[in-house]
């Protein structure tokens, strides 16, 4: 489509071309422009929210920490969710650029491939059944639903004749999404309880959790990043159809499968630490495919970085958009990233997966 | 991602006299496309007498044709015609809307993902809902209209917007997410923001339900569907040159955009009236369509997509009223827990080399 689109519309398509074609130094730049960005937002994350300190002050407490200063203790209160959203923003948007490789969809994202089905199915059951609160309640049930439905995907997608072609992934997810989804209604509208907890986890938030969190989500985030970074040449051959890949020396069946391992410890390790967060995955890698092409050498880091401003971003606008509460950045990322990026696709020549 | 998508077909084996083993493959075809087609017809047929005689009440056939003739037997009457018949009947027709309308999304933008339920249309009919349910107290016809009014809206809204000189496919997919993500966002805001009595309400109404069936719904239901299923198959044409891709629709004679807004019109509309009639009934539209194409083996079909989303939506009210007994489930509760299970086991019996896509 991307042929055709240039072919009946030659004029606004033909000058974008050699822009895109992307030469390293200039990208390079971009991604270290991209990183002061992000460092701007998580120290606009430490300063802003109920009770705003000045810039100054919130150096100081970083620098020197003080502990009867109430500021610097505001700030400090403020380091956990900084990281959390941080971690989480790096893990969703570098699984959502892989999985949109991997299953060569651009609507595959954690939300739609099930992930975050399974784990919403695994928390209500807790709540329901065990009666389980608080986010380092969820903590693990939400993990082992992710693996779990990732895992049936990637198994049922892989069954038949030509194993996991990326069709059959994102139908296989979409449909145990479905499915998962239906279970958990059916939880939901027969206890009030369960949904009165639940509402509140769906959304999505970055407040509330402690370092201890952190301390068992981390590690995994880490090893998912590391692994999904290194993705990016194996993304690239893959995007060229599963036969031009085998063609060149690929082995296609691993290298879906090592992304795929990468995707779920990511998504496992976000939704466990922060609840479903949909719109980020989604939306990211396909606003940086608008600034770099369609190499994912470049996609990942890129998304690395960008996921993270957009949910701290979201964050602090929903701390001071509806005073005195706040409003939770799931819901924010959709109501802030969804106008930009609808402006986005409006305005640019796509770069197609 | 194209032609990954649409999924090659496998080429018949050629034997020495091509012409004629070709006309030969095609009758086959035909005739197995038709047996099919009779057969999911059949099954429509008979969970739809199951559900009207069966059930926590259970009526005789002899007696059932005894109150279709006027006859007036105490309670059985009143239960079937009044309560069990337009269900099943309403069961019917969104079924047949939904199935048809994600199978025109899906093959027009050729993405088994892109059905009016994730690409925004049904957010849309979603987010009205639950507004004039939380913050208006509205229950009813009230919300059965927002909820159509929702739905328009935002299908035009997403058209609209996507539009520049013509509107791409890809361009309508990633546009359609956008709203999505807002609208969802919206109902999950209005559903923390409430009583939990009215959030529970607000739940119950999300998953879809047939419980407020009446003669008056399934009458206005009928007639849009008089309206809008011819539609759908005169169009049906050019929605296979589309899913060609647009070069190769407009190179066989299509007129690419004008009949694309047709079939998007017509979809939407079929949406929207069923999401008005039972709430936006989980997973029918886009489970139908994947599955009608791979029982008639990879061929998209939008007579089969309706039959299998009648039979979704049968068997589910069946199963949602039944399965636990002393509780009635609504039937969106059930259509993604029946209908996916369904889905994967032909996924993961796909044998055939193309079938999987």
């Amino acid at each position: 489509m991307a042929v055709q689109a240039s072919a009946l519309r030659p004029g606004p398509a033909a000058p974008d071309r050699p822009r895109r074609r992307s030469s390293t130094p200039r990208t390079l730049a971009k991604l270290v422009l991209t990183a002061m960005v992000l460092l701007a937002f998580c120290l606009a994350s430490l300063t802003i929210g109920a009770r705003s300190v000045g810039v100054g002050t919130m150096l100081d407490a970083v620098t020197a920490f003080d502990p009867s200063n109430g500021d610097h203790a505001v700030v400090l209160s403020r380091v956990p969710r900084t990281v959390i959203g941080l971690l989480v923003g790096a893990a969703l948007a570098c699984a959502g650029a892989a999985l949109q490789g991997v299953a060569r969809n651009p609507l595959a994202d954690p939300g739609i491939l099930g992930i975050n089905a399974g784990a919403s199915l695994a928390v209500v059951v807790g709540i329901h059944l065990f009666g389980l609160t608080g986010a380092s309640g969820y903590i693990w049930c939400a993990f082992a639903g992710a693996g779990t439905a990732a895992v049936v995907v990637y198994a049922v997608a892989s069954l038949g004749r030509e194993g996991a072609t990326p069709v059959k992934l994102a139908l296989a997810g979409a449909a145990l999404a479905a499915g998962l989804a239906s279970l958990t209604n059916a939880v939901l509208v027969s206890s009030q309880e369960t949904l009165d907890a639940f509402r509140f986890w769906q959304v999505g938030t970055l407040s509330g959790r402690g370092w201890d969190v952190i301390g068992t989500v981390a590690p995994f985030l880490v090893v998912g990043l590391a692994l999904t970074l290194a993705t990016g040449k194996v993304l690239n051959s893959l995007a060229l159809g599963d036969d031009v890949a085998r063609g060149l020396g690929q082995n296609v069946g691993l290298a879906r499968g090592v992304t795929a391992l990468g995707v779920v410890i990511l998504c496992g390790a976000a939704t466990a630490a922060a609840g479903p967060i949909a719109f980020v995955g989604l939306v990211i890698p396909h606003m940086v495919r608008l600034v770099v092409g369609a190499d994912y050498r470049w996609i990942l880091p890129f998304s690395a970085l960008l996921g993270p401003v957009l949910l701290l971003g979201a964050d602090i606008l929903g701390r001071v958009v509806l005073p005195p509460g706040e409003v939770q950045v799931g819901i924010m990322t959709a109501v802030v990233g969804a106008p930009f990026f609808i402006w986005l696709v409006r305005r640019r020549t796509m770069a197609q997966l | 991602m194209s032609a990954s998508l649409t999924g090659a077909r496998p080429a018949p084996r050629l034997p020495v006299r091509p012409a004629t083993a070709l006309a030969a493959v095609r009758v086959r075809r035909r005739r197995s496309t038709g047996t099919r087609l009779a057969a999911a017809g059949a099954v429509v047929v008979v969970l739809f007498a199951v559900n009207v005689l069966l059930g926590s009440y259970t009526v005789t056939v002899p007696d059932f044709f005894r109150i279709l003739a006027g006859a007036d037997i105490p309670g059985a009457s009143f239960i079937v015609l009044e309560n069990k018949l337009p269900r099943a009947v309403i069961g019917v027709l969104i079924g047949v809307a939904f199935g048809i309308a994600g199978s025109v999304f899906q093959t027009m933008l050729r993405n088994p993902l892109a059905s009016p339920d994730i690409i925004g249309i049904s957010y849309g009919a979603s987010a009205s809902a639950v507004t004039a349910i939380v913050l208006f107290g509205a229950a009813g016809a009230a919300v059965s209209l927002s909820a159509l009014a929702g739905a328009l809206a935002v299908a035009a809204a997403i058209y609209l917007v996507s539009r520049r000189g013509g509107v791409a496919g890809y361009r309508l997919i990633l546009v359609g997410i956008g709203f999505a993500a807002v609208l969802h966002a919206l109902v999950s805001f209005l559903i923390t923001r409430t009583d939990l009595r009215t959030a529970s309400e607000a739940v119950l109404w999300l998953g879809g339900s047939l419980n407020s069936s009446s003669w008056d719904r399934a009458t206005v239901l009928a007639l849009a569907l008089v309206v809008l299923l011819p539609a759908a198959a005169v169009l049906s044409r050019s929605l296979q040159g589309l899913e060609l891709g647009d070069d190769a629709a407009a190179g066989l004679g299509v007129r690419v955009e004008a009949s694309r807004l047709g079939l998007l019109s017509t979809a939407v509309a079929l949406a929207a009236v069923a999401t008005a009639a039972a709430g936006p009934v989980a997973s029918v539209a886009f489970l139908s369509g994947p599955i009608a194409r791979r029982l008639l083996g990879n061929r998209p079909s939008l007579a089969m997509a309706a039959l299998v989303g009648a039979v979704i939506v049968l068997a589910a009210d069946f199963a949602a009223a039944n399965l636990v007994p002393g509780i009635s489930l609504p039937v969106g509760v059930v259509t993604g827990a029946l209908g996916a299970p369904f889905l994967l086991w032909l996924l993961a019996t796909a044998n055939r080399s193309g079938q999987g896509g």
